[in-house]
C-alpha cells in the first residue's frame, strides 16, 4: 500500500478514499435503500463495480469528461462531478459517494478533509494514504497526482480497480499539461526572442541573422540562456521607449 | 564541498518568511545547506507530501504536528516540532453586513464583539477558516465558546479565496493569515475586527516540522536547519531589516504579489476597514523576540487539550514540541534558553523577565482573553 502511495505523489494524483459512509444523512440513506438495483443490473455492470458511488472534484470540464468517461468505460456508471467549492459541502452529503477523487494539487482538498472530519458517525472519510498498506498504489496515486477519500471499512480490493483507473488517467492528463506547459511556453520563448530580433535589427540596422548571432553570442559571453538575454533587451527597450 | 540539500514544504503566506529569508540571505547557505522551498497548494497536501517522504521538512500549522502525533485527523505520523516560526499574525474579520450589525465596536475588544456577535440576531454565524488543524479554527472555537449565544459553523475555505468567500456571501466571516485580510479589505468586501492575539497574545502560528524518523537519523542537518531559520528570525525581527523582507517576500517565485499587500503584516501598521488609513497595531507578528522560536511544551499541551485530547494524549504532544533539540543546537548561536520548558499559558499580563541561561530572557504577555490560566503538570 506504500507503494502505491508513493506512486500516486508522483503522479501528482491524490486520492482520499474516505470513509464515507459518516457522510450520508439518514434521509439519503433511506432514499438509497429503496432504490437499490435489481438483480440483473449488477450483472450487466459486472459483479463488484456497480455499487460504488465516486465523485469527481474538479474545475476543468475537459479533465472531468476525462475521468468520467475513463471510469466508465472501466463499468463504473455511479460517477458524479463537482466543480465549486461553494457545492461540495452540500454535494458530499447528498451524493453521498463511496470514493471522492481530486487532483493532490487541488487547494479544496483542504475543505474536502474538513467535511469528513465534520462528520458526525463513527465511519469516516479518510485519505487514501492513510491506509498505507500498498505502498505501490499509494507511490502511483502521488505521482499521478491524485488523492482519494474513500469510506472507513471499504475493502482495498473493492477500490483498488477505481483507483488503478484514476490513476492512469490522471498520468495521462499530467503528462498532456505539462506537454501543453512546454509548447505553450516555447511559443512565448519564440516571440520574445523575435522581439528581441526586430528591436537589434531596427537600432543597429543589422540583418535577422546578425541579431540572432549577437544575442547567442552575448548569451555564451554572460552564461546565460539566449532567451534570458531577449528578455533583459525587451525589458529595457521597453523602459526606455 | 557539496552542500546538503533539503526539500522544504511552504504556503506562500507573509509568515513563511523565515524560510524565504533562511534561503535569500544565504543562512541557509552558511550552514552549508541549500535549501530547496517548495511551494504546496494545499496543508492536506503539505502533510502528505511530509508523512510519505517527499519532503524532508515543512512549514506547518502548529496545531498539525500535534494533531498527526496524537493520531487524530487525515494522516496520523510521528511528526516533530522543531522550533517555533511564528507568533501571532492572523486576523479576525466579518462581512460588511455582518460590521454593519456589530455597530461601533473598538477594533482588537475581543469580549465586545463577542457580546455584539451574541446580541445579533439571525441565522449561525458562517465563519471561514484555512483548515480544521489550524490555530486560527482552534482560537475560533475557543473564544466562541465563551457565548452559548454565538452559533457559528466553520467553513474551510483555501485563504487565496477568502475574500471570494466573503463577496459571493458563501461565509459571513473568517478567521484567516496575512497577506489575505489585507486582501479582502482591499477588495472592500470585509472589515477587519480583531487579530488573533485579542483572543491569546501569545499563539504559536506556524512550526518548522519534520518526521521524528527523519530527525533522529538527519540529526546534524536538522542542526544546521534550525540554526539557519533562527539567524533568518532575528533578521526579520529588526526593523530596518522590513522593506528589504516585504520586497524579498513579494518576487514572483515567493508570494508573487504587490509589496502593499505584505508590508501590514510585517510593519504592523493594518488596515482595517475599506478606504482608511492603516493603524499601528503593535505586536501583529512575531518571529524572533521574546522566545518566539522556542517551542514551549504547555503551548502544545494547550492545543492538544483544545483539540480534545485525553491524557496521554497531552503528553504525547508535548513530546513533540522538540525543546530537547532547540536547547542543544541553538546553545552555540546565542539563543537564552529558559529556565523551564513549559509555563503556566496565560499567566503573563505584562512583559516579564525569567530565569534564563544568559539573563536576558523577557517574555511577552501571553495572557487569554477571558484571563483563563492552563497549567498542564508532568504525570
Amino acid at each position: 500500500m506504500d507503494q502505491l502511495f508513493q506512486a500516486a505523489l508522483k503522479l501528482g494524483i491524490c486520492a482520499f478514499i474516505a470513509s464515507l459512509t459518516g457522510w450520508r444523512n439518514s434521509a439519503t440513506e433511506a432514499l438509497r435503500a429503496q432504490s437499490i438495483d435489481p438483480p440483473h443490473t449488477s450483472a450487466f455492470y459486472g459483479g463488484m463495480n456497480q455499487n460504488l458511488r465516486i465523485l469527481v472534484v474538479e474545475p476543468d470540464p475537459e479533465r472531468v469528461r476525462a475521468i468520467i468517461d475513463a471510469l466508465t468505460d472501466a463499468g463504473w456508471s455511479d460517477v458524479k462531478a463537482v466543480a465549486q467549492m461553494s457545492a461540495l459541502d452540500r454535494t458530499v452529503k447528498d451524493f453521498a459517494p463511496d470514493i471522492v477523487l481530486i487532483d493532490l494539487a487541488n487547494p479544496d482538498r483542504d475543505t474536502l478533509e474538513h467535511i469528513s472530519y465534520a462528520t458526525e458517525t463513527s465511519k469516516r472519510a479518510v485519505a487514501l494514504f492513510v491506509d498505507q498498506t500498498d505502498d505501490a498504489l499509494t507511490q502511483a496515486a502521488l505521482s499521478a497526482g491524485v488523492s482519494a477519500y474513500v469510506v472507513d471499512g471499504l475493502k482495498m480490493e473493492r477500490i483498488k480497480s477505481v483507483l488503478e483507473t484514476a490513476i492512469a488517467r490522471f498520468k495521462i492528463m499530467r503528462q498532456m499539461q505539462s506537454e501543453l506547459d512546454a509548447a505553450k511556453q516555447a511559443l512565448e520563448d519564440r516571440k520574445t526572442i523575435d522581439r528581441a530580433k526586430g528591436i537589434l535589427m531596427r537600432q543597429r540596422d543589422m540583418s535577422e541573422d546578425e541579431a540572432y548571432n549577437l544575442l547567442r553570442t552575448t548569451a555564451m559571453r554572460q552564461n546565460r540562456k539566449v532567451i534570458d538575454v531577449a528578455h533583459a533587451l525587451v525589458t529595457a527597450a521597453d523602459l526606455l521607449s | 564541498m557539496s552542500k546538503t540539500v533539503l526539500n522544504c514544504g511552504y504556503l506562500p503566506l507573509v509568515d513563511c518568511a523565515p524560510l524565504v529569508i533562511a534561503k535569500e540571505l544565504g543562512f541557509a547557505a552558511e550552514e552549508g545547506l541549500a535549501l530547496n522551498l517548495m511551494r504546496q497548494p494545499s496543508w492536506s497536501a503539505l502533510r502528505d507530501m511530509l508523512a510519505l517522504g517527499h519532503l524532508d521538512v515543512a512549514q506547518m500549522l502548529s496545531p498539525m504536528p500535534v494533531a498527526m502525533s496524537i493520531g487524530f485527523g487525515g494522516l496520523p505520523a510521528r511528526v516533530d516540532t522543531l522550533m517555533v516560526l511564528s507568533v501571532n499574525g492572523t486576523v479576525f474579520g466579518v462581512s460588511n453586513e455582518v460590521a454593519a450589525d456589530l455597530g461601533d465596536v473598538p477594533f482588537g475588544d475581543a469580549n465586545a464583539i463577542l457580546a455584539a456577535l451574541n446580541a445579533r440576531k439571525g441565522a449561525k454565524l458562517r465563519v471561514g477558516v484555512p483548515f480544521h488543524y489550524s490555530m486560527h479554527r482552534l482560537l475560533l472555537s475557543y473564544w466562541t465558546s465563551n457565548a452559548p449565544g454565538v452559533q457559528i459553523e466553520e467553513i474551510t475555505v483555501p485563504p487565496p479565496r477568502m475574500a471570494d468567500a466573503v463577496a459571493d456571501g458563501y461565509v459571513d466571516a473568517f478567521w484567516v493569515g496575512e497577506p489575505w485580510g489585507s486582501v479582502a479589505v482591499g477588495k472592500g468586501v470585509a472589515q477587519l475586527t480583531m487579530m488573533g492575539r485579542n483572543v491569546w497574545q501569545f499563539a504559536p502560528e506556524k512550526v518548522l516540522a519534520a518526521r521524528h524518523d527523519w530527525v533522529e537519523t538527519n540529526g546534524d542537518a536538522a542542526a544546521r536547519l534550525m540554526r539557519a531559520v533562527f539567524k533568518a528570525s532575528a533578521w526579520l525581527d529588526a526593523q530596518k531589516n522590513t522593506p528589504l523582507a516585504v520586497e524579498i517576500l513579494a518576487r514572483s517565485e515567493h508570494l508573487s504579489m504587490s509589496p502593499d499587500l505584505i508590508d501590514p503584516a510585517l510593519s504592523g501598521d493594518i488596515v482595517t476597514k475599506p478606504a482608511t488609513a492603516p493603524k499601528p497595531v503593535g505586536r501583529f507578528l512575531q518571529f524572533h523576540r521574546h522566545a518566539a522560536t522556542f517551542p514551549w511544551r504547555s503551548q502544545a499541551a494547550w492545543i492538544a487539550s483544545q483539540l480534545g485530547a485525553d491524557v496521554a494524549g497531552i503528553q504525547k504532544a508535548k513530546a513533540c514540541f522538540r525543546t530537547d533539540l532547540y536547547r542543544r543546537n541553538l546553545e552555540g548561536v546565542g539563543a537564552d534558553m529558559p529556565g523551564a520548558s513549559e509555563k503556566e499559558e496565560g499567566a503573563l499580563h505584562f512583559e516579564t523577565a525569567v530565569a534564563s541561561s544568559r539573563g536576558h530572557m523577557i517574555l511577552a504577555p501571553d495572557a487569554f482573553f477571558n484571563g483563563k490560566t492552563y497549567d498542564f503538570p508532568r504525570k
